[in-house]
């Protein structure tokens, strides 16, 4: 075991006044991450301090996913929120900085929750053939 | 007050070798605000674990990266050998950690000799990658690899470094810290390079913890956070302490990076003198089903893996937080009410690494 | 506070020769245990098929039924995973890089 891990549910509701907690405490935002898990997202929000590791977690469904933005809290949010609106199409209501889906540019829109394309990986080529 | 111009940085510039474009809103010569934007060469790797069975993505992982691409490949490895609950034999761990500041060793001369290059330094900047090339040489001969190591596998490592292997190792790393100290010297003491990066970009403690930097970045302001704090692979068995400096600004970073250089190589002497002998790799049977956070400190900084497996040989997600994603906010502070001039010296001084950023 | 800290390094290497190596001149010396160009050794080899099917970038192609071995040389990163798999341990890598190319073929053994 290299560390614990502290995994707390919230509310996607009660998120900013959660998170603003942690700035109090004087946590450090490591990462915002979304998880697709079928038909649902999994959204993981991830503080440190001094090397506790604590992540907050909640789903939403994937279409039509909305959720508060803590770039007012943490400042340095405003990456990783873009980052979700435009690689899942989450949603962020009131980013400070946001970049309206041209953080990323992607040849498909919210590429990381389409399926998977089949077998995109070209067969090796044959002897010969050019 | 002046004019507002709008005068954009990159994505091609000589500074950058990578491609990130920074709208800079400057008034006279100082620049009011800066509007950073990424995506230009976005590659989707995290996609790709769907595709790629895990036992081979260890060879994606490492090429998310060109610099820190054998730490890449550990943090993998350690988040899947974590939630398959496999334990790593301990030579196989020193060996990581020895490869890993290796690793650490050749990517602070590469940004050394950037930075030179950046502040139009170009001799410094010569010499800097001329020591560089002895490191290259080293993993060469002990990985297969200059640049790629591949010597990191999910379970273990791939190759040994045998005991006459290792006293060439410890001696090669004789002349590289002779060489070391002479580049340290120029970057640390000459007065043209001190007056470059002295008081410029200066990024509080406080701050620092808020915008969410990582590594030498946070370290140079003052907070001495580093993930090998963490005892991963041999750095429980280690004497080690991080290095941070309180001042916070462009030459503290600097400082802190240079004195990291020496840290690197008394952290593989010692490992080198402590390592066990036995396997250095266990076999692995099944598929990864659990999620885990890897974090390993890198050059750059903290890096934080998620992976989570379903118990398939694909997993589910692997999202990859890179230490100059996490610093891209630091560098947009600091680039407000700067010079004009010294824009590129900041954008260095992060250590920026973009095509890492842009999985 | 010094001036010119270089002067040191710049006076030693005023005497001293280049570093670099005059590449196409003078080739690049070997290092032993460098991963380079993948190498078979045709006759041990039983058209098992397994390194083509571990290779992570699909480079290699086994003809079981004519008893072919084929890669794809710009395909290959050098791994060493089929290498590494091969039960005949009739694979290996060299430590020299090969020559450059200008067309994609497939190279058969
Ligand atoms: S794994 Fe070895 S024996 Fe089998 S086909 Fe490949 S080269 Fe031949
Ligand atoms: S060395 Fe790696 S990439 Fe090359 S053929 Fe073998 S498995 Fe494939």
């Amino acid at each position: 075991m290299i560390e614990e891990q502290t995994i707390i549910a919230v509310m996607p509701e009660t998120l900013a006044a959660e998170t603003r907690k942690m700035k109090e405490q004087g946590y450090r935002l490591v990462q915002i991450c979304v998880t697709r898990l079928g038909e649902e997202l999994q959204l993981d929000y991830s503080f440190d301090l001094n090397r506790r590791f604590v992540n907050f977690r909640f789903r939403l469904p994937k279409t039509g996913a909305r959720v508060p933005s803590v770039s007012g809290i943490y400042w340095c949010a405003f990456t990783y929120e873009n980052e979700i609106s435009d690689l899942f199409g989450v949603q962020v209501d009131g980013n400070v900085l946001d970049f309206k889906g041209t953080f990323y540019k992607t040849a498909m829109k919210h590429p990381f929750i389409q399926d998977a394309a089949p077998a995109p990986v070209p067969a090796p080529a044959k002897p010969g053939d050019q | 007050m002046g004019n507002r111009t709008i005068i954009p940085f990159g994505p091609q510039h000589p500074v950058l070798p990578e491609p990130i474009h920074i709208d800079l809103i400057v008034e006279d010569e100082k620049v009011v605000e800066a509007v950073p934007s990424i995506g230009f060469i976005h590659r989707g790797l995290e996609k790709l674990v769907e595709k790629k069975d895990f036992i081979e993505y260890v060879y994606v992982a490492e090429r998310i990266c060109g610099i820190c691409s054998f730490i890449h490949g550990q943090t993998y490895c350690q988040g899947i050998e974590e939630i398959m609950k496999i334990e790593v034999p301990v030579r196989a761990k020193y060996l990581r950690t020895i490869w890993g500041e290796l690793s650490r060793i050749h990517s602070h001369l590469l940004w050394a000799g950037l930075m030179a290059d950046g502040f139009g330094f170009e001799s410094l900047f010569m010499h800097s990658w001329r020591v560089r090339e002895h490191v290259l040489d080293i993993i060469e001969a002990t990985t297969g690899g200059r640049v790629i190591f591949g010597s990191c596998k999910v379970g273990g490592a791939r190759r040994d470094i045998p005991p006459e292997q290792m006293r060439w190792l410890l001696s090669e790393l004789e002349v590289i810290e002779k060489e070391m100290r002479l580049i340290a010297d120029i970057f640390l003491n000459d007065n043209s390079v001190k007056h470059r990066l002295c008081g410029v970009g200066v990024i509080s403690k406080e701050d620092a913890i808020v915008l969410g930097a990582v590594g030498p970045t946070l370290r140079g302001s003052g907070v001495a956070d580093d993930m090998r704090l963490l005892k991963y692979a041999a750095f429980g068995d280690l004497d080690f302490q991080p290095i941070s400096r309180p001042e916070g600004d462009s030459y503290s970073r600097c400082a802190v990076r240079c004195a990291e250089l020496f840290q690197s190589v008394d952290l593989i002497r010692q490992a080198a003198a402590k390592i066990p002998e036995g396997d250095i790799a266990v076999k692995v049977t099944g598929n990864p089903d659990g999620e885990f956070f890897s974090r390993v400190e890198q050059p750059r900084g903290e890096v934080v893996y998620y992976i989570k497996g379903n118990g398939t040989k694909n997993l589910t997600r692997f999202r990859a937080r890179t230490p100059t994603f996490a610093n891209v906010p630091p560098l947009v502070k600091m680039l407000a009410g700067c010079e004009l001039a010294d824009v590129p010296v900041l954008v260095l001084t992060i250590d920026p690494c973009i095509s890492c950023t842009e999985r | 506070m010094a001036f010119f800290q270089m002067k040191k390094m710049i006076l030693a290497w005023t005497f001293r020769t280049p570093v670099t190596t005059k590449y196409p001149f003078e080739p690049r010396k070997i290092c032993p245990g460098s991963r380079g160009r993948l190498d078979i050794k045709i006759s041990d080899c039983i058209f098992c098929s397994l390194c083509a099917k571990r290779c992570p970038t699909q480079a290699l192609d086994v003809d079981k039924v004519n008893k072919k071995w084929h890669i794809d040389r710009l395909r290959c990163i050098s791994c060493g995973y089929c290498v590494e798999v091969c039960p005949k341990k009739c694979l290996h890598l060299t430590g020299d890089h090969g020559i450059p190319t200008v067309t994609k073929d497939m190279e058969t053994f």
